[in-house]
């Protein structure tokens, strides 16, 4: 077992861990804030896969602009009622059956997995020596220009719609 | 070195985790935190192989994920709100306007 292994299992095993508690916190707040602990785990380990530009946008992004989001919306809505009602649906055992199945399923499948693609010619070296983020707005300006684009019209939807719809007469 | 399934296999098991959240709560806030981890461990899995492959085209596509994600938390919160306006109540159980 090296030392990076043992890296990525603390990573891995914390990572399953703080999924469990968001998903199982009763209040939401709570949640939220075990959400931004596992956005931290998640951003040093794009920064472990020499992913530094997405590290920081996971956490600008992320932790700062839609786990924030999340809280004033929790903020706005009175849920002291909710709090002291049941947590899950009628079908609970239902939802824990698919989750256990399709984890099943993927463990059996992973083993199974080899990458037989060719390699690209981003290696980490010529990253590093072209720079990170460099490298990866020549690919995003030059084969990615249409989606980029496509990118910024949804971005213009998600902005009047949140203020259409959270006008007070629609 | 970490071998590439280490990753998928935690980015599954983060996805499962997800979908059990997803169709087991009650609460809708939750039900929106538990999509954006659905969308996260894709990101995990996404930038892994982009790192074993050496492309770059995983980590611009997290880009694309990380943007419709955004979207998709606004607008889905602004829909909370207004529904919450009408009917003050976020359990999924009782927004059911639509049942027959």
């Amino acid at each position: 077992m090296t030392l990076p292994q043992l890296f990525f299992l603390y990573f891995a095993v914390s990572m399953t861990g703080l999924s469990l508690l968001v998903v199982t916190r009763r209040n939401p707040v709570h949640s939220v804030l075990w959400m931004l602990v596992l956005f931290l785990h998640i951003a040093a380990l794009y920064l472990f896969l020499n992913a530094e530009f997405l590290a920081a946008i996971q956490i600008i992004v992320y932790a700062g602009a839609i786990l924030v989001l999340f809280l004033f919306v929790i903020m706005l809505l009175n849920l002291r009622r909710e709090e002291t009602e049941r947590m899950f649906q009628d079908q609970w055992p239902v939802g824990a059956g698919i989750g256990v199945v399709l984890a099943v399923f993927f463990v059996v499948i992973v083993g199974k997995i080899a990458v037989l693609a060719p390699l690209g010619e981003y290696s980490i070296d010529a990253v590093q020596a072209e720079g990170h983020i460099m490298s990866i707005g020549k690919v995003l300006y030059t084969k990615f220009l249409l989606p980029f684009e496509i990118a910024s019209l949804i971005l213009l939807v998600a902005i009047i719609g949140a203020v259409v719809l959270a006008k007070k007469r629609i | 070195m970490v071998p590439l399934s280490w990753y998928i296999l935690l980015s599954a098991v983060m996805f499962c985790i997800g979908i059990f959240g997803f169709l087991a709560r009650r609460n809708l806030i939750i039900i929106f935190i538990s999509i954006e981890l659905m969308l996260n461990s894709v990101n995990i899995s996404l930038v892994a192989f982009s790192h074993y492959l050496q492309s770059l085209r995983g980590q611009v596509l997290v880009f694309f994920i990380i943007t419709v994600a955004a979207a998709e938390a606004a607008i889905g919160l602004a829909i909370l709100i207004a529904y919450y306006k009408n009917n003050p109540t976020i359990k999924v159980d009782e927004i059911n306007l639509l049942k027959g």
